[in-house]
């Protein structure tokens, strides 16, 4: 997918200004934040799952190539095939060709982020096929040609006023005045609508929330029943998984489920959870007759033995985005690629590159919910750190922030005469500022002020403060 | 593509800073996916077999499933017709081709119309049978086969599901651990779908719609059958109904 995160700034600004979008996004905060806080009040071992999850893809991604390789054999011995893929370019090629060799005309899929991320329906489309979605959220953005603003609610920046809309336009064959102004109706008309969608397809295609070694196994977990009908109904299933999706056993795959749906929905279990190894067997009475899986590198590999290698044990709950205050503020869009919020962040730039992506690290105010509600434990603000010292280090920070910063480092290694300036300064800040509390300009601070105010200091240090302090001065 | 395996398999070990394991880590490997340890059981899923059964139904009503206790699986046949009724469905099911749900007296419901097989447009209710409960979030696990076709999980708008008490398990694992005793160690249907309520979907501003492309209703006949005592592993400890471990957070 084509990135549009250079310019993260005047995405963020226009989305503040969307009246629309903010409506939408007061979903995210209202919805997902108390659901997942009930969750886990509700089961006492959450937090050490929490542990035992970590400890599970840290173990998994230490021996990642043994685990895939047998988790090939597996897939293997289950009459199912694996391919290898490096890039998402390999990735879209090998789809087609199995679409071709089946002579594949209509192609549904279910949720997929991996899809996304190497633009498989462009891909498809382009080649002639026509290719469905079937996650209500997906069709949804499909109608508008959009792309998901969530990893796990793709149409959260709608409101239903506008999915009204959009299915009134398209949805043209049915009769003008009917009933759309609820979501019950709008769900009802998309499951009439994709109903025969299924039955059409040649080819299904699903990700996967994890791939089982032991047993060759993919899974998926869903809500709608969406994956299941578009993984079981064609003759071909294809299932597109990135590396790191692989665990040991069937019993880590649960330890790690426990925590899944609760850090997501906050459900207990999500509705449906699907385990799927190979194509369906000779006596089966239905079922799809090929089971292929992609397996996806796209710098996954290079993450591996790196500071970002922690990032691979995410499983894509989205509880780091509903907690940040900077996705609740400009929504998933205006981080400009696939993946948004604070996994974004540190995903992105991993994926596609620094130069690219710089600017979402930064979008953080380092406030630590996103580290605090991680399922897995990944320690988002200390990556996003990471991605901050390359950028500066390879002199990607505009010109401002490596004056700014060389300028205060230049006083920090004089503590003498830091003191002294910053004494003057809280004086002259504090005389100025005594009538209004606070400033709506200031002399070098204008990139603050134009959008807050800074509030006026009392006219100490803090330094100087805490000298009084520790003398038992007035401070105390 | 064997040219990409190589190459993403070298660089995976080019980032892991080794070649292959070594023989003596590769043993412990191999022995980890051969013999699969249960990780942290919650409490929830350890309580005393009687116990579980109100738990399943507990968190089965919960999840907007509906559910009623049978003393004997032949009624299950009037249940089925009952249910169709209140809810002002059809008369017609799609019975999963399974030897003990065949056996049941269906002809004592001469206005029911039962067919088997896979489900087909456009089938109204399926009927079929759980390979396992599980306690812990009220989830069903079915197993496909000759006599579970995948289909009928998903299709229908209405989905009745026949539950031994026996066959309720307090946790996951539990039902692994009968699963690799049906398929064998490392094998698996193709399909194992735990199931746990209705469809849903909350993509439309976040509010809570069911029956978004899977079943619209799900509806559990859980039969209390004599051995539900005595099957479950979970039974097998000495603190029997007394409840130890019954500490779950559900009021």
């Amino acid at each position: 997918m084509q990135s549009s995160s250079p310019a993260f700034k005047d995405n963020a600004r226009a989305a503040l200004a969307d009246q629309t979008l903010q409506k939408a996004l007061k979903n995210v905060k209202s919805g997902f934040i108390g659901k997942r806080a009930k969750a886990r009040e509700r089961l006492p071992e959450f937090d050490d799952l929490r542990d035992a999850a970590r400890d599970i893809k840290n173990h998994t991604l230490a021996n990642l190539d043994f685990y895939l390789e047998r988790y090939e054999e597996k897939v293997q011995a289950s009459g199912g095939q694996v391919h290898w893929a490096a890039t998402a370019e390999e990735a879209r090629a090998e789809i087609l060709k199995i679409c071709r060799d089946v002579d594949a005309k209509v192609v549904t899929k279910g949720k997929s982020m991996i899809s996304e991320e190497i633009a498989l329906n462009q891909h498809l489309e382009g080649a002639g096929l026509e290719v469905v979605e079937t996650d209500l959220g997906e069709y949804i953005i499909q109608l508008r040609k959009e792309v998901p603003s969530h990893i796990i609610a793709p149409a959260v920046h709608l409101t239903k006023d506008q999915i009204e809309a959009d299915f009134r336009h398209h949805h043209d064959k049915l009769p003008a005045e009917r009933p759309l102004s609820e979501p019950v109706q709008l769900v009802a008309e998309a499951r009439q609508m994709l109903r025969q969608r299924y039955l059409d397809a040649d080819v299904g295609i699903t990700g996967a929330n994890f791939l089982v070694a032991e047993t060759g196994t993919s899974i998926i977990v869903t809500n709608e029943g969406n994956g299941d009908l578009t993984q079981t109904l064609p003759k071909v299933h294809i299932v597109i998984a990135s590396l790191e999706k692989v665990v040991p056993n069937l019993e880590d795959a649960t330890t790690i489920l426990r925590v899944l749906a609760r850090s997501a929905t906050g459900q207990e279990f999500s509705a449906y959870t699907t385990f799927s190894t190979g194509p369906r067997r000779p006596e089966d009475p239905d079922g799809p007759e090929q089971y292929h899986v992609i397996l996806l590198d796209n710098g996954r590999s290079q993450m591996l033995g790196s500071e970002f290698q922690d990032m691979l044990r995410c499983i894509r709950c989205g509880a780091c985005m509903n907690h940040c205050p900077v996705y609740h503020s400009v929504g998933g869009h205006a981080y400009g690629w696939v993946y948004p919020g604070p996994m974004g962040a540190v995903l992105t730039p991993s994926l596609i590159g620094v130069d690219e992506a710089g600017h979402l690290p930064n979008a953080s105010t380092f406030c630590g919910r996103c580290e605090a509600v991680c399922p897995m434990r990944i320690p988002l603000p200390r990556m996003m750190r990471h991605w901050r010292e390359r950028e500066f280090e390879r002199h990607l920070s505009p010109k401002a922030v490596r004056f700014g910063l060389a300028a205060w480092a230049f006083f920090a290694r004089r503590p003498q005469l830091y003191h002294r300036l910053m004494g003057v300064k809280m004086r002259l800040l504090a005389a100025f500022g005594r009538n209004q509390g606070r400033f709506n300009a200031l002399p070098f601070a204008g990139g603050w002020t134009k959008h807050r105010d800074f509030p006026a200091p009392e006219g100490k240090t803090f330094q100087q403060l805490w000298a009084e302090r520790q003398r038992g001065g007035p401070a105390s | 593509m064997s040219t990409s395996r190589q190459h993403i398999l070298g660089a995976l070990r080019r980032s892991l800073q080794r070649d292959q394991p070594s023989a003596e880590e590769r043993k412990q490997l191999e022995a980890r996916l051969a013999d699969p340890q249960a990780g942290l059981v919650p409490a929830r899923g350890q309580r005393p077999h009687a116990e579980q059964l109100d738990l399943m139904e507990e968190m089965l009503r919960e999840l907007a499933a509906t559910v009623v206790r049978l003393d004997d699986a032949d009624q299950v046949p009037q249940a089925v017709a009952d249910y169709l009724k209140g809810e002002n469905l059809p008369p017609q099911v799609r019975l999963a081709p399974r030897g003990d749900l065949r056996a049941l007296p269906w002809s004592d419901q001469p206005l029911l119309e039962v067919t088997e097989g896979p489900a087909r447009e456009p089938d109204t209710t399926a009927v079929t049978g759980a390979f396992a409960g599980i306690a812990e979030t009220g989830t069903l696990m079915m197993a496909s086969g000759p006599e579970a076709p995948i289909t009928l999980n998903f299709l229908p708008e209405n989905h009745i599901v026949v539950l031994r008490g026996s066959q309720v398990v307090g946790a996951y694992e539990e039902a692994w651990a009968e699963l690799r005793q049906r398929f064998g160690q490392g094998a698996m249907p193709r399909a194992v779908n735990m199931i746990t309520g209705p469809s849903r979907t909350g993509d439309i501003e976040q509010t809570i719609q069911l029956g978004a492309h899977g079943p619209r209703r799900l509806h559990v006949l859980l039969i209390d059958d004599a051995q539900s005592s005595g099957a479950s592993p979970n039974s097998v400890n000495g603190g029997g109904v007394n409840g130890d471990g019954s500490d779950g957070p559900q009021a």
